[in-house]
């Protein structure tokens, strides 16, 4: 089988699209979110969507088949959240290996049924890839949640370091191909993260799987939320040696174009983009259409900006399945070539 | 597509990027926040006044350190919290934590405690081989997993490295240990090869300098992606206390060191002096001691060293400037957009050119080149290059009547001929359109590019805009409009040139224009280069594209093809999206319970007029957001005024803003009138909303489209028809189908600014486009007040359904509030035919004082209308595409002919028509 590395020099490959969008059309209740097995759990779980890895495993192995179906090459893991910081919410600290290994295992085992059957897998792909999906924590290293005393953190580099330790071993182990670092706006939380990647495989003596670094830019202003330009930020994570550096969340397609392009230029690496499906209207929904989304992405990769495309929030199978029938008949954009004089 | 090539720089960052690259000359790293280097910094971070020592980081930063270096180690410090503490508080101060940060610390967890608290790229100070390799490798192990660049100190187990020999031969041993062992990038280590005190009085010390660039020199040719670092300020460590003396040693010395290949240094950026301006004595002096180049070098110094005193540095005066040649104040006038002294300094460049003409085709477009490659490359922004138009406008308004008076002398003479000057553009908002702030900005952006711009204005029929064309002979025409009815005369307009077999190629742009209509529906109808320009600042670059000679034939065979891609693409993805049947769709209406709810009861019904509404208090509810994206200048208000890109220009220009909005409240150049008016209304189950005019007592029936793409399950298919409540029993006559009371009710407002006119006549005269167009934005947002001042008070007052609401102007621009006021013409209802049903419910042209052009603009053209709903399901949505079925109906319900309302829609058209 290939690897990721040759599928990615000869083609654009596609990422899938949201979980939250599609969780939502299931309008699960909370007991749907309880199961059976934390029927009794103190405190609300509706919302807990990582949970659903556990409770409701069919669901989530249900949507990826759909973004499989729509011609994602890479899908991620439903573990946005899942690891003990973000889980302190639900009280769920001690649950956080065992959703990421599960989560890793439904995904695996979703893109082998998909491919068993030749009913799904009409295209004749060849393979398909589980990214484990690393989320950028409910706390920030780099700024203070209290405005009277900037230089407070509500959490130590050691505290984010060791939750994603934890989260990356349940994810490889559950058998994952990728880490995928995403929607980081503050980048000190991507570093703390890419020091538990090294370390673990360090630790466990293992090969390192493929790391895709992703960071999410806020607003127009160009910047993280942390407040670094792109090229600083992917100056500040270059180190991972990651396979691609790239940006989703926040902003739709158009909003991304032009840190794409730049990311384009500056990165060493493969590039990767999957906006939101527009910017969110009024009622706060995304009402971008598939073909709209498609649209941008297709101009992305004429124009040679990008290597992995898909989509964030509120993008659906049908955006991916457009996304993927722009992007095929372009020719991906070449990897950089590294100088080693000045 | 060729790969791109990256080069092996040393990339650091703070919030922002730091690359070193080979022409970075030298980098500064700011030495002053260090504690065993400033006693001040020490005595603050000792007292725990942490804050304060951020003042001694900002004054580095601001005297042009490029990096930062922090250094806590002292005895009586706990070093681990004072660097944690400290750095995370300068994280949270951008025009600080902007630069890398280089940590400094002899101590191994002091280091590493720093570089738990930075997201950008540090340099760690230092590591080396003092203590073994073993813990030098796993030192460096670390710092590779937060990803630092390291320097290492040429140091090993047998001492610091003090000679030339020894000096290289570490620094490459520890090189070869770090990148084939540690898997360190070479661009990502930085030599110390150790900078010592020269002139001490002691002979071996007299050649430290010539050592340490000489090892410089050779390790640069040995390692060339390695860099060289030091502190500078050891080398002149015996002159401690006088100042002068030291800056001319750090700068002599930093020359050479320079030269040789030195990248970076640790300095007092505040204090660093210019090799070419030191004295010459005591430059000699320095040199002599640098160079190690005669042996009384070392007592010259020092003899001389008691002579100097701190010289006083003058503050560069801001009016400097007026001291250099004319042409340099002209483009410092240009750049800057001063027109204080532009009279005369026009008058004194016409005196010293042969010709007028020549000061435009010299200075003047020499500045305006300047302004324009600023302007290219994101260095100045929209409002700047509006002022330097200005001062441009100006100065070329003194000269022309010299330069008409040449012409006739030369006519006179038997040798005038038609001159061929600057290309000229046609500019025009189109028929029925009377928006033209764009149009205006893109006639500036042109005009500072050195085109001749001929602007028709608004409203112009295609027949002026080609005649003028021709006559005129112009190379390029550029059509502007803002609402959808503009995109069909620009259609006609591309039509109407194929016909008279113009040359001229078509420019597209205005805010409801887009590539994909331009690509459709423009391009097909002429031959000879249709081309949709974004925003004023792409319009420089088509324009130059067309106008060479050269590049035009490749950019209208390039644009041809992307168009014909867009619609092939046009053409075969229209069917992707599923429709529901135009049935199905009423079907799936928005569900409201109507019958546990009580419409509210207006406090009035008939209209109400507001004439002369307060200027003042519209100003509390003015949304600035759009008025920066009017001008290009991209953020949130009121964080874009902090903005570090535009900040500084934002908030120049909205202090302009508002110092003329006071100038016209104060001295009434405009007025305010609005109206509201509230009907008895049902809707029938469907998409009419009837409406009772008890003036007229007439029956007045509106009509609504409703959304027809398939939902997801629960979503409804929108139509305004949906948030008015059905009438119990219809009567089956369309023209009375009141059988009983209606139960519940409907609004409807419009809201215009009136005057503008003479004061946007005198700023023409007077070449100002800068405050032309601000007025403009103004006006426009002062309508857009108005409108959300009135639906406030409709909804406290007037309807009175919210009585209790309490919203900030932010919740209001967010539309936080109960109740929607779509407008005609807008993503929920846009056919703007139904503009005439709405104005004639609040009485026409007379109450409102706006009138309605052929394709339904209002004018004056700062005017917005709308219809309210009270309903609190109420809800803003976008109609999308709709289908034939639809049309027909709607074309029924409104007895119009098909082909008519089928051009009104056809921005939503799904098929084509």
């Amino acid at each position: 089988m290939k690897t990721i590395q040759q599928c990615l020099q000869e083609r654009i490959l596609v990422i899938d699209g949201a979980m939250g969008t599609m969780i939502q059309r299931h309008k699960l209740t909370e007991a749907d979110y309880r199961g059976e097995r934390f029927k009794d759990w103190a405190g609300d779980l509706k919302g807990n969507n990582d949970l659903l890895c556990l409770t409701q495993p069919d669901i989530i192995k249900g949507i990826h088949k759909l973004y499989l179906e729509a011609g994602a090459d890479i899908i991620e893991t439903n573990t946005f959240n899942a690891q003990r910081i973000s889980l302190a919410d639900y009280h769920m600290e001690p649950l956080a290996y065992e959703l990421n290994f599960a989560a890793a295992k439904i995904a695996k085992e979703a893109v082998q049924e998909f491919f068993a059957d030749p009913a799904t897998n009409k295209g004749g792909r060849e393979r398909a890839f589980v990214a484990g999906a690393i989320g950028p924590l409910n706390k920030t290293l780099s700024l203070s949640p209290d405005v009277n005393n900037p230089g407070f953190r509500a959490l130590t580099f050691d505290e984010a370091m060791s939750a994603y330790y934890e989260q990356v071993k349940g994810l490889v182990e559950g058998g994952v191909d990728l880490l995928l670092i995403e929607t980081i706006f503050d980048t000190l939380n991507a570093k703390a993260a890419i020091y538990a990647i090294k370390k673990y495989f360090s630790d466990e003596a293992k090969p390192e799987l493929p790391i895709m670094i992703s960071g999410t830019i806020t607003d127009a202003s160009g910047r993280t939320l942390s407040g670094q330009t792109l090229e600083a930020f992917y100056t500040s994570v270059m180190h991972a040696k990651p396979l691609s550096i790239g940006l989703n969340c926040a902003l739709g397609a158009s909003e991304m174009r032009p840190h794409i392009e730049e990311l384009s230029q500056i990165a060493a690496c493969y590039t990767s983009a999957y906006p939101n499906a527009g910017l969110p209207n009024a009622m706060g929904e995304y009402d971008e259409q598939p073909e709209q989304t498609a649209h941008f992405l297709e101009e992305w990769a004429r124009e040679g900006f990008v290597n992995i495309v898909g989509g964030c929030c509120g993008t659906t199978p049908d955006h991916i399945k457009h996304i993927a029938d722009h992007v095929r008949q372009f020719k991906p954009r070449p990897l950089p070539v590294l100088e080693t004089a000045l | 597509m060729p790969a791109n090539t990256i080069k092996p720089y040393l990339r650091l960052s703070g919030l922002e990027p730091l690359v070193i690259r080979p022409e970075t000359n030298f980098v500064n790293v700011g030495e002053r926040t260090n504690v065993t280097g400033s006693k001040k910094f020490a005595r603050l971070i000792r007292e725990n006044k942490y804050e304060e020592a951020l003042s001694v980081a900002r004054q580095q930063v601001e005297s042009g350190a490029q990096v930062l270096d922090v250094n806590m180690d002292d005895a009586l410090l706990d070093g681990v919290k004072a660097m944690t503490t400290y750095l995370n508080l300068l994280q949270s101060e951008p025009d600080i934590a902007k630069i890398p940060i280089m940590i400094d610390s002899s101590k191994f967890e002091i280091i590493e405690a720093g570089l738990k608290c930075v997201q950008g790229k540090c340099i760690v100070n230092s590591i080396s081989m003092k203590e073994g390799v073993e813990k030098f490798i796993r030192e460096a192990k670390i710092c590779k997993l937060y990803g630092a660049s390291v320097v290492v100190m040429a140091f090993d187990e047998q001492g610091q490295a003090d000679t030339l020999q020894r000096r290289v031969d570490i620094c490459e041993r520890a090189y070869k240990i770090l990148t084939e062992e540690v898997g360190f990038d070479p661009q990502d280590i930085i030599f110390d090869p150790n900078i010592f005190a020269v002139a001490t009085g002691i002979e071996e010390h007299n050649n430290y300098a010539l050592d340490f660039i000489e090892a410089t020199r050779i390790i640069k040719q040995k390692m060339p992606l390695a860099k060289i670092s030091g502190g500078v300020s050891n080398i002149s460590f015996s002159f401690r206390g006088n100042e002068p003396v030291r800056e001319a040693m750090h700068a002599v010395f930093l020359y050479h060191a320079i030269k040789a290949g030195m990248d970076m240094g640790i300095v007092n950026a505040g204090q660093l002096a210019v090799y070419d301006e030191i004295e010459p004595q005591l430059r000699e002096l320095c040199e002599d001691v640098i160079q190690n180049r005669r042996e009384d070098a070392t007592d010259r110094l020092i003899q001389f060293a008691e002579t100097v005193k701190a010289k006083d540095k003058n503050e560069v005066k801001n009016e400097a400037w007026r001291s250099n040649s004319v042409e340099e104040r002209l483009k410092h006038a240009l750049i800057n957009g001063i027109t204080d002294y532009i009279d005369q300094d026009t008058e004194e460049a016409r005196q010293k050119y042969p010709k007028p003409l020549d000061v435009i085709e010299g200075p003047l477009m020499d500045g305006m080149n300047v302004v324009g490659d600023l302007f290219g490359s994101g260095k100045m922004f929209l409002p700047q290059v509006v002022k330097s138009a200005r001062v441009m406008k100006k100065s070329v308004a003194i000269l022309t009547p010299y330069i008409e008076a040449e012409k006739e002398k030369l006519r006179a003479a038997g040798e005038g001929q038609a001159t061929s000057g600057a290309a000229r553009i046609l500019l025009a908002t189109v028929k029925g359109d009377v928006h033209d702030i764009g149009k205006n900005i893109v006639g500036v952006v042109l005009g500072c590019n050195g085109y001749d711009i001929i602007d028709l204005g608004v409203m112009v029929p295609a027949d002026k805009i080609l005649e003028t064309a021709q006559k005129e002979n112009v190379d390029i025409i550029g059509l502007s409009g803002l609402i959808t009815p503009s995109l069909d005369e620009m259609v006609h307009v591309a039509h109407e040139m194929k016909r008279r077999n113009m040359k001229q190629p078509l420019l597209i742009g205005g805010a409801t224009t887009s590539r994909m209509h331009t690509a459709v529906k423009i391009a097909p109808q002429y031959d000879n280069g249709v081309v949709h320009v974004l925003d004023a600042s792409r319009s420089v670059t088509v324009a130059g594209s067309l106008l060479s000679k050269e590049q035009k034939p490749d950019f209208l065979a390039t644009i041809g093809k992307e168009y014909q891609k867009l619609r092939d693409d046009f053409g075969s993805k229209k069917t992707a999206k599923q429709y529901l049947s135009f049935e199905q769709a009423q079907e799936n209406r928005v569900a409201i319970d109507w019958n546990n709810y009580t419409p509210p009861v207006p406090t009035f019904t008939g209209t109400r007029i507001f004439d002369n509404y307060d200027l003042n208090e519209l100003t509390n509810y003015i949304d600035w957001g759009p008025f920066f994206i009017a001008w290009e200048l991209h953020g949130k208000f009121p964080a874009i005024l902090q903005d570090e890109k535009v900040g500084k220009e934002a908030t120049k220009l909205f202090q302009d803003a508002n110092e003329l909005l006071k100038k016209i409240i104060a001295e009434k150049w405009l007025t305010a009138r609005g109206v509201v008016g509230f009907w008895q209304a049902n809707s029938n189950g469907k998409d009419s909303v009837f409406v009772y005019d008890e003036t007229r007592k007439e029956t007045v029936r509106l009509e609504h489209l409703r959304q027809q793409n398939k939902k997801a399950a629960g979503q409804p298919n929108f139509s305004l028809a949906d948030f008015v409540k059905p009438a119990a029993k219809l009567s089956q006559h369309t023209s009375s189908p009141f059988t009983g009371e209606a139960t519940d009710y409907m609004g409807a407002f419009a809201v215009t600014i009136q005057g503008i006119e003479p004061h946007i006549k005198k700023f023409i005269e007077n070449h100002d486009d800068y405050n032309k167009i601000m007025l403009q934005v103004l006006a426009d947002r002062l309508a857009e007040a108005f409108a959300e001042l009135l639906h406030e008070r409709v909804r406290k007052e007037f309807w009175g359904y919210a009585k209790d609401e309490h919203f900030t102007n932010e919740e209001l621009i967010k539309e936080s509030y109960s109740g929607i006021r779509p407008a005609p013409g807008y993503p929920a209802c846009p056919d703007h035919t139904e503009k005439h049903k709405l104005f004639n419910l609040l009485g026409g042209e007379q109450a409102t004082g706006i009138t309605l052009t052929e394709s339904l603009a209002m004018y004056p053209a700062s005017s917005i209308c709308g219809w309210y709903f009270a309903h609190p399901q109420s809800q803003y949505f976008g109609l999308g595409k709709i289908q034939k079925d639809q049309v027909t109906d709607y074309a029924n319900r409104k007895n119009m002919p098909l082909e008519e309302v089928e051009r009104w829609l056809r921005p939503v058209l799904e098929y084509d028509a």
